[in-house]
């Protein structure tokens, strides 16, 4: 008969996903490539925001990975605009994860230098816990949300550096107070940056494409490998 | 949260203990849970009774220890303790609070035969 005995494991449940993270994170780094991970609710607007951002970053080079449990409508839209797409079918998952990420980067051949858009499943709760190796989350929350948004879902609102409250052209149609968004974050994230957006008309764009440059020339100056090289 | 998921975790680095130490069946497992990761404990409880089917920590206990969740005050400087994520702060009142850890997930220890 065999003695009970104890084993102090003392391993995150996650640590699995936060090694491929930090994986996908050397190899962006190395390559100078800014990545982004936009979460939000389903419906907030981050595909017709990306669209848009995509079409005001020019001829950045860029690279969109696509996550939605079922179709690739999305990718088929980024197509549209032109920029390099891949969808990722999360099937009945809830969230990406960073070994599904990894190989998106390996099939998207990512240039060196550019910026990568990972457009989380639409879910305010499961992909906080999930790091990608993005160099930031940004949340989108749109103005039809309610107010209180940050306050149900805190733990979305914390994870992201920077929230982007979309749709702004039809808070007059909302009876919606955009101070009262803005407060709400804070009071989850004291930290977090807000922008105010509409995707829609392009007003208050110019500042979010303005926060992505910055970040994307503090990248590139810190590659290791030549901008433009495929990899 | 997706308990599912943390279960199938657990489940996973269970089963690379069992090789590593060479133990056949699993008694307890006990997990640190922040007061901020935000785990519905009922739905744990649930879902580990499923995912633990035909391994080693079939059957096995299941033991939460609650950590506390501190939090850095935007207001008067101060590193305080919440009771919640939405608590004010316990020493000014402040409603801009940065957490601090609280988040954790993590599988403390194992009770093995």
């Amino acid at each position: 008969m065999s003695q009970e005995r104890l084993i102090a494991v003392e391993t995150a449940i996650l640590s699995k996903n936060d090694a491929y993270a930090a994986g996908n994170r050397r190899i962006l780094e190395a390559l100078g490539i800014l990545a982004v991970n936009l979460v939000s609710s389903p419906g907030s607007g981050k595909t017709t925001l990306l669209c848009r951002t995509i079409a005001m970053l020019g001829n950045t080079p860029l690279a969109v990975i696509e996550g939605d449990q079922q179709t690739s409508n999305d990718a088929d839209r980024i197509r549209a605009t032109g920029a390099r797409a891949v969808q990722i079918n999360t099937g009945k998952g809830c969230h990406l994860d960073a070994h599904m990420v990894g190989h998106a980067m390996a099939d998207l051949a990512l240039e060196a230098g550019s910026l990568l858009f990972i457009e989380n499943v639409g879910n305010l709760v499961c992909p906080a816990a999930f790091d990608l190796g993005e160099e930031a989350k940004v949340a989108i929350l749109s103005v039809t949300e309610g107010e209180d948004k940050p306050l149900k879902y805190p733990d979305m609102f914390t994870a992201a550096k920077l929230a982007l409250v979309n749709k702004t052209d039809l808070a007059p149609h909302c009876d919606v107070s955009l101070a009262a968004y803005e407060a709400n974050l804070k009071r989850v994230n004291p930290g977090i940056e807000v922008l105010f957006v509409s995707a829609r008309t392009g007003e208050g764009m110019d500042a979010w494409i303005s926060w992505l440059r910055t970040r994307h020339a503090s990248k590139q100056a810190h590659a290791r490998v030549a901008p433009g090289k495929a990899v | 949260m997706h308990e599912m998921s943390l279960c199938e975790g657990v489940r996973r680095i269970i089963d690379e203990q069992a090789a590593v130490h060479g133990f056949s069946a699993v008694r307890v497992v006990r997990l640190e849970v922040g007061r901020f990761a935000g785990v519905e404990k009922d739905a744990l409880a649930f879902a580990f009774d499923v995912v633990m089917q035909g391994g080693p920590a079939e059957g096995a206990r299941l033991e939460l220890i609650d950590l506390p969740g501190a939090a850095l005050c935007y207001d008067c400087g101060q590193q305080v303790e919440l009771e919640h994520r939405l608590a004010p702060c316990p020493a000014c009142g402040g409603g801009r609070l940065m957490p601090q850890g609280g988040d954790e997930m993590r599988i403390k220890d194992l009770e093995v035969i």
